[in-house]
């Protein structure tokens, strides 16, 4: 397994040119092109601020403006959420590669996540333009976490990838579970209204691993005064690292299986 | 030095159940079967203690039936798949031409493409650039190269697969049956690819149907069946022996399609024979049936019934009839034809001016064919009773059917005695192994 986990160092550029060929590809034909990775997530975000704001008018008060609080986690949950839905076909739509060629099978949904990471950072601009348009003050000392939250929630997304990357070529109905799950997932993650002690569900809320992520985002993005949610998020990083050996562990024992199975 | 070794190598596929297939996580979960139904409950043995070196710089060819291990022994040393059983090593780079352009993305540019794929195969971006032009050359694709590959026509993917593939200089080339690429010259540029990869030392390993691209690259042939090695040695040895079990195999195949026990030789029933209609060419049989033909059999010149003949071989086609309504009005025909249709050969008594006096109760007709010289390939019959005006008595049209098997791969339908010289400053030699073969094939089908 270590052994497998250093060759991967050895694949970068082949990583590296197939993230690549995946951002190239996914709007290729389309009038907007490229620009799509600017108008999804406004166009995301313009769905829920409408929904909660005049639709169910539950836009919490002391949140002004709602929109960047909600920009704030929607964006990296994007990233998670998308990166586990796709990595979870990637081996599946990916099989001729493995089996027609010596090809190493953790690079696909290693290029899922990292293909998803760009789009996350393609997204960073328009959030900066939200929270400069209402005059919001970013402190530096506060912007030093961005790095290590955006590498804890990498981390995270990676191990939850392999593993169900795997799983998913031997029960295929994974696929379907997973997309209601995220659902779910989504609604469990204090995204759309605040973590407070209000809802009386903190102890729950603690148990998701996206939360603490969304909460440090929010944290530096959003609040203001110092980052509280550090030491969470570092608890959380040991956590992922663990979940990343786990997840490739799996992914290699059934790695011999792929080439028969997809 | 052995650039590829295997010993014992066994392959077993796993097979799982319905049950199995259908199982879903959480049942797995909460039943904890997880890891035992990853297991398999039926296995199948590809490929079964397959032991077997390449040296450096030799060109092994397997060949086989459909579904005797080849591919899957290709795999294996690709290193795709893992052995179940036994090890295996091979030495050097490794390039394998299993599936071409197996790693391509529809949307984007062909260059882009060869990049990618020659990334895949283990080249680095600065050795694609260096070879970038020699491989779109080779693949015939200058015009079309920065269009997405999704508008290229199967020829021009699989051509510019091939070229990538084929410039990782491997040290060993795995093909599996690729030459089906494109028209004629590119066939052969990719044998002269081939050719000059034997030159410069490269160790090959070849699979194909092709026996005659066998005899001409290979230095060693394994044969393999059911996964195991039937046979391994000289290719013009080992590929005679697979001829004849195959031709065996057919000779099977070809009686039970005329209704003919190989055994006792039972009557042939034509109506119920239904072969797919070939073109304009229609099987059928029709006629008033007053002379009746009611056994057609194909001979050797030994008298034995057969359906596999090598070219140049003798054939009799020998006719059982029974009459009806006595009559001195009445012609037997012969007609053969390819299998796509087209008269290779027709006559009957009438063109050849024999006159009918009689034809009542039961007779025999037979026509020799001497020296059947003609192409690799299936051949049809039609055989007819009919009177002087060409209305039939009894008209069997393409019920029966024979093969030819022939190791030269000429074309045609005709092999007319021939023999090549040459002179001046030209010189052709055949290879060794191949023999004598410019008049006819000495084989034993």
């Amino acid at each position: 397994m270590l052994h497998n986990l250093v060759r991967l160092v050895r694949y970068r550029g082949l990583i590296q040119s197939l993230v690549a060929r995946e951002l190239k590809a996914r709007y290729r034909g389309s009038v907007l092109g490229f620009f799509w990775s600017f108008i999804n997530p406004l166009l995301l975000l313009l769905v829920y601020s409408v929904v909660f704001k005049y639709f169910l008018k539950r836009a919490p008060d002391d949140l002004p403006p709602y929109e960047v609080f909600l920009f704030c986690g929607l964006l990296p949950w994007t990233w998670f959420s998308s990166s586990l839905l796709e990595a979870s076909g990637s081996l599946i739509s990916g099989g001729n590669l493995i089996k027609k060629v010596l090809f190493p099978a953790e690079v696909l949904p290693i290029v899922t996540v990292l293909a998803n990471m760009v789009h996350f950072f393609l997204g960073l601009p328009i959030l900066l333009l939200f929270i400069l348009y209402n005059r919001m003050p970013l402190h530096f000392s506060e912007l030093a976490w961005f790095p290590v939250v955006v590498l804890v929630q990498l981390v995270l997304t990676l191990g939850f990838a392999l593993l169900l990357s795997a799983l998913t070529v031997h029960f295929r109905d994974l696929r379907d579970i997973l997309s209601n799950l995220v659902t779910f997932w989504f609604f469990a993650t204090p995204i759309i209204y605040r973590y407070t002690d209000d809802l009386g569900l903190m102890q729950w809320l603690n148990l998701n691993p996206f939360t603490h992520i969304a909460i440090t985002y929010q944290e530096i993005l959003y609040f203001p005064g110092p980052v509280g949610h550090g030491f969470w998020l570092l608890v959380l990083g040991a956590i992922a690292i663990a979940l990343f050996l786990f997840g490739y562990f799996v992914f290699d024992r059934l790695r011999d299986t792929f080439a028969e199975e997809v | 030095m052995n650039a590829i070794t295997l010993a014992h190598v066994t392959k077993i596929y796993q097979r799982y159940s319905r049950r199995r297939q259908f199982a879903t996580l959480k049942s797995a979960l909460l039943s904890g079967s997880l890891i035992r139904d990853l297991r398999p409950d039926d296995t199948f043995a590809a490929v079964r203690d397959v032991s077997l070196t390449v040296p450096k710089g030799r060109t092994l060819g397997v060949i086989g039936r459909n579904g005797s291990g080849k591919s899957t022994l290709l795999k294996l040393v690709a290193g795709i798949t893992k052995p179940s059983d036994g090890h295996l090593s091979v030495e050097g780079r490794i390039s394998a031409l299993i599936e071409l352009g197996a790693g391509f993305h529809p949307e984007i540019s062909g260059r882009e493409n060869v990049f990618i794929n020659g990334i895949m195969l283990g080249l680095t971006k600065k050795e694609i650039a260096r070879r970038f032009d020699e491989i779109v050359e080779f693949a015939e694709m200058r015009e079309f190269i920065d269009a997405p590959v999704k508008n290229y026509s199967s020829g021009m993917y699989m051509r510019l697969g091939f070229a990538v593939a084929i410039h990782v200089d491997p040290d060993v080339l795995l093909v599996d049956e690729v030459l089906a690429v494109g028209d004629e010259g590119f066939t052969h540029k990719c044998l002269d690819k081939f050719a000059e990869f034997k030159r410069r030392g490269k160790t090959i390993l070849l699979v194909t149907h092709s026996l005659g691209l066998v005899e001409r690259m290979c230095d060693q042939v394994l044969w393999l069946r059911h996964g195991r090695v039937a046979e391994r040695g000289d290719p013009k040895r080992v590929v005679d022996s697979y001829l004849t079990h195959v031709a065996g195999g057919e000779e099977m195949l070809l009686s039970r399609e005329h209704g003919v026990d190989h055994a006792g030789g039972t009557a042939p029933q034509p109506e119920t024979i239904a072969a797919p209609p070939r073109g304009g060419y229609r099987e059928g049989r029709w006629g008033s049936r007053e002379i009746e033909i009611s056994r057609v059999r194909l001979l050797d010149d030994r008298g034995r019934e057969r359906h596999v003949y090598a070219s140049g071989e003798t054939l009799r086609i020998a006719l059982d009839v029974r009459v009806s309504e006595p009559t001195i009005d009445f012609v037997f025909g012969v007609g053969v034809f390819s299998a796509d249709g087209v008269s290779v050969y027709g006559t009957n008594t009438e063109i050849e001016s024999y006159l009918p006096r009689a034809a009542r109760g039961e007779g025999q007709v037979s026509l020799l064919l001497e020296d059947l010289r003609l192409v690799e390939g299936t051949y049809l019959l039609d055989v007819a009773a009919h009177k002087r005006d060409g209305t039939p008595y009894d008209y069997h049209r393409g019920l029966y059917s024979f093969r030819i098997k022939s190791r030269v791969k000429d074309v045609g339908v005709y092999r007319p005695l021939h023999r090549w010289s040459f002179e001046g400053g030209l010189e052709l030699s055949l290879p060794e192994t191949r023999g004598e073969l410019d008049l006819h094939d000495e084989e034993e089908v």
